[in-house]
C-alpha cells in the first residue's frame, strides 16, 4: 500500500487541513494505521490484546489511555512491526514510522547532535543533509546550543527532547509515542505537551500516543481511546474537537473538564468490569 | 545548569585524590624503615644479601653496567608484552564479536574460553617452548594465552550491555547487523573492553617474564636478568630488576587507565 498522496510532508508544510472540506476526493480517506480484530497472545498464554479495531486517519493524533498492564505498549509494538499479531491484522500505510520510547534510549557516547543524526545515519542519508536536518530538529525541540552536550549532562526532560528530535529527523508520517513523558515531573510534562502540540501542528504527522495520564491524553489528542486491561480491549473512543496547537488554557476550560471526567468514568468502568 | 553535577564530581575526585596520595606515601616510608631494620638489625651481616638496605638497591640504578642491562631487559620485556597484548586484543575481540553474532557460535566457543582460563598456563609453558621454539614466537604465545580470557569475557559482556530499547531502535530503522555492531554494540562495549585491557596488560608482562624463565634463546628480557642475578646472589641488582619490572606493570596499568578515560571518559566514569 502506498502512502496517501494528500499528506503534506516536509517541515515547511505548516498547518494545513490534510483534506480541506473532505471534498477533494470521492473515495474515503485511507487510514495510515489500521487494526482489524487484532489480538496478541504471548507464548506464555497471556493475552495482551483482544479484538482491537482501530483506524487512525491521516492528520489524527490518537491518544490511548488505560491502566498499566492493559497492553497499551503492545499496541505500538504491533503498529511498528516490532511485534506481529497472533490474531487479526495490523496494517500501516507508510514505512516512515517514528517511535519515541518510554526511556529516551539515547546513546550515551554520542553528543546531542550525533544522537539526533543517528537514525538518518543508519538510513544512509548523506552527511551534509543529515547535519542540516539534525540542526532543524534540534531547533524545533528547543535544544539549540546544546548540540555538543552529552546525554548524562542533560535533565530527563531534555533527554526526551533529544529523543523526539532524533525521530523528527526521519520526517515520520506515522509517529508512535510510548508514554514518553511518564517519568517527568508535572511542570516539565505540561511544557513538553505544549511543545509537542506545536510540533504536531507544524509537521502534521499522524500520531498514536500512549499515556496513563487522563489529562495528557485529553490535552494532546484529537481522539482519545480508553482501554481496559487483561486482555486489553477498547472501551471508548472520544473525539476532541479542538485544533492544534492547543492553547495552554484549554486545560482550564469547561470543555476540557467535561471530556476529562468522561474519560475518567470510562476508565473506572473498565477497571471495575 | 547542567554543569553543577559535573563540577561536584570533579571536586569530589580532587579531594579524594589528595587523601589518596599522602596515606600510601606514609606506608611506603614505613616499609622502607622496616627494610632497614631487618637489613641491619635482624639479619647478620653475612646474610644481609637476603634483604639489602634500600640505598644499595637505589645505588644500583646509578651503576651504568647494571642500569644498562636492566634497560635492555626492560625494553625487551616491554616489546614481547606489547606484541603479545596486541595479538591477544585482535584474537580476543574477534573471538568475542564472533560469539556475540550467533547463539551457536557462542555455544561452541565459550566453553573453550572458560577452559583457557582454567588451565594453569604455567604448566603449558614448557610445551609452548617445545612447539614454537625457545625464542620470540614462544614468548609471545605465552603472553597471548595468559591475557586472552579477560579480553574475551569483558568484550562479550560489553557487547551484551546494550538495553532492549536501543536494540529496538536499530531494529525499527532496519539497521544491518554490521551497522548495529559498529554504531551500538562496540561503542557500548568500550568501558568493559578497557577494564579488560587493563587486566590483560598486567598479565602480559607476567607472561613475558615467565617466558624468560623457560626460554633461553634470543635477546633475554627482565626475567632472564632476574634469573641471572638470583643465581649469582647479586641481591641489590635482583631487587633493582624486580622494581623495574614492577614499575613497568604500574606504568602499563596507568597508561591503560589514561587511555580508557580518553576513549570513554566523556560518557562513562572510567
Amino acid at each position: 500500500m502506498s502512502a496517501p498522496q494528500h499528506l503534506p510532508v516536509g517541515r515547511e508544510a505548516g498547518y494545513q487541513d490534510p483534506d480541506p472540506g473532505g471534498a477533494t476526493t470521492e473515495r474515503p480517506r485511507q487510514p495510515v494505521l489500521s487494526f482489524e480484530r487484532a489480538g496478541l497472545t504471548f507464548p506464555t498464554g497471556t493475552t495482551a490484546l483482544k479484538d482491537i479495531d482501530l483506524e487512525v486517519l491521516p492528520g489524527e493524533f490518537v491518544t490511548v489511555v488505560g491502566p498499566s498492564g492493559c497492553g497499551k505498549s503492545s499496541l505500538l509494538r504491533l503498529a511498528s512491526g516490532l511485534q506481529t499479531v497472533t490474531d487479526g491484522d495490523v496494517r500501516a500505510a507508510t514505512e516512515k514510522i517514528g517511535y519515541v520510547f518510554q526511556d529516551a534510549t539515547l546513546l550515551p557516547w554520542r553528543s546531542v547532535r550525533r544522537n539526533v543524526e543517528l537514525l538518518a545515519e543508519i538510513a544512509g542519508v548523506p552527511a551534509g543533509e543529515r547535519a542540516q536536518r539534525a540542526a532543524d530538529a534540534i531547533d524545533l525541540v528547543g535544544l539549540a546550543g546544546f548540540e555538543k552536550h552529552y546525554p548524562r549532562a542533560l535533565s530527563g526532560g531534555m533527554r526526551m527532547r533529544v529523543s523526539l528530535a532524533r525521530s523528527l529527523v526521519r520526517d515520520p508520517q506515522l509517529f508512535l509515542f510510548d508514554e514518553p513523558f511518564g517519568a517527568l515531573d508535572e511542570i516539565t510534562r505540561e511544557r513538553l505537551n505544549d511543545e509537542l502540540s506545536g510540533i504536531f501542528a507544524l509537521r502534521r504527522f499522524t500520531g498514536l500516543f500512549i499515556t496513563h495520564s487522563v489529562a495528557e491524553a485529553v490535552y494532546l489528542g484529537t481522539r482519545v481511546i480508553v482501554m481496559s486491561g487483561r486482555p486489553g480491549t477498547i472501551r471508548a473512543d472520544i473525539p476532541i474537537p479542538e485544533s492544534h496547537p492547543r492553547d495552554p488554557d484549554f486545560r482550564f476550560s469547561k470543555e476540557f473538564a467535561e471530556i476529562t471526567s468522561q474519560v475518567a468514568h470510562h476508565l473506572r468502568e473498565g477497571h471495575s468490569a | 545548569m547542567s554543569a553543577s553535577p559535573n563540577t561536584r564530581q570533579t571536586l569530589l575526585r580532587r579531594r579524594r585524590g589528595r587523601a589518596n596520595w599522602i596515606a600510601p606515601l606514609l606506608v611506603l616510608l614505613i616499609a622502607i624503615a622496616i627494610a632497614y631494620l631487618v637489613s641491619y638489625v635482624v639479619l647478620e651481616p653475612s646474610r644481609q644479601f637476603l634483604l639489602p638496605p634500600p640505598h644499595q638497591v637505589i645505588a644500583v640504578f646509578f651503576d651504568p653496567v647494571t642500569l644498562g642491562d636492566i634497560a635492555v631487559g626492560l625494553s625487551r620485556t616491554a616489546l614481547v608484552a606489547a606484541l603479545g597484548l596486541a595479538a591477544a586484543i585482535v584474537i580476543g575481540m574477534a573471538w568475542a564479536i564472533a560469539m556475540s553474532q550467533a547463539r551457536w557460535i557462542e555455544d561452541s566457543l565459550f566453553p573453550y574460553a572458560v577452559i583457557l582460563q582454567c588451565i594453569p598456563i604455567l604448566a603449558l609453558v614448557p610445551l609452548i617452548g617445545f612447539w614454537f621454539g625457545y625464542d620470540l614466537p614462544a614468548r609471545i604465545v605465552v603472553c597471548v594465552m595468559i591475557s586472552l580470557f579477560p579480553i574475551v569475557s569483558n568484550t562479550l559482556f560489553g557487547l551484551r550491555s546494550t538495553d532492549p530499547g536501543q536494540r529496538d531502535l536499530f531494529l525499527l530503522e532496519k539497521s544491518s547487523r554490521w551497522g548495529r555492531l559498529w554504531r551500538l554494540e562496540l561503542p557500548a562495549a568500550m568501558p568493559a573492553v578497557f577494564a579488560g585491557l587493563r587486566i590483560a596488560a598486567g598479565l602480559t608482562i607476567v607472561g613475558a617474564i615467565v617466558g624468560d624463565f623457560f626460554f633461553s634463546r634470543g635477546t633475554p628480557g627482565l626475567g632472564a636478568l632476574i634469573s641471572t642475578y638470583q643465581s649469582r646472589l647479586q641481591s641489590p641488582q635482583l631487587f633493582a630488576a624486580i622494581i623495574a619490572a614492577s614499575l613497568l606493570g604500574v606504568l602499563v596499568f596507568f597508561a591503560f587507565g589514561w587511555l580508557g578515560r580518553r576513549v570513554v571518559g566523556h560518557w562513562y566514569d572510567f
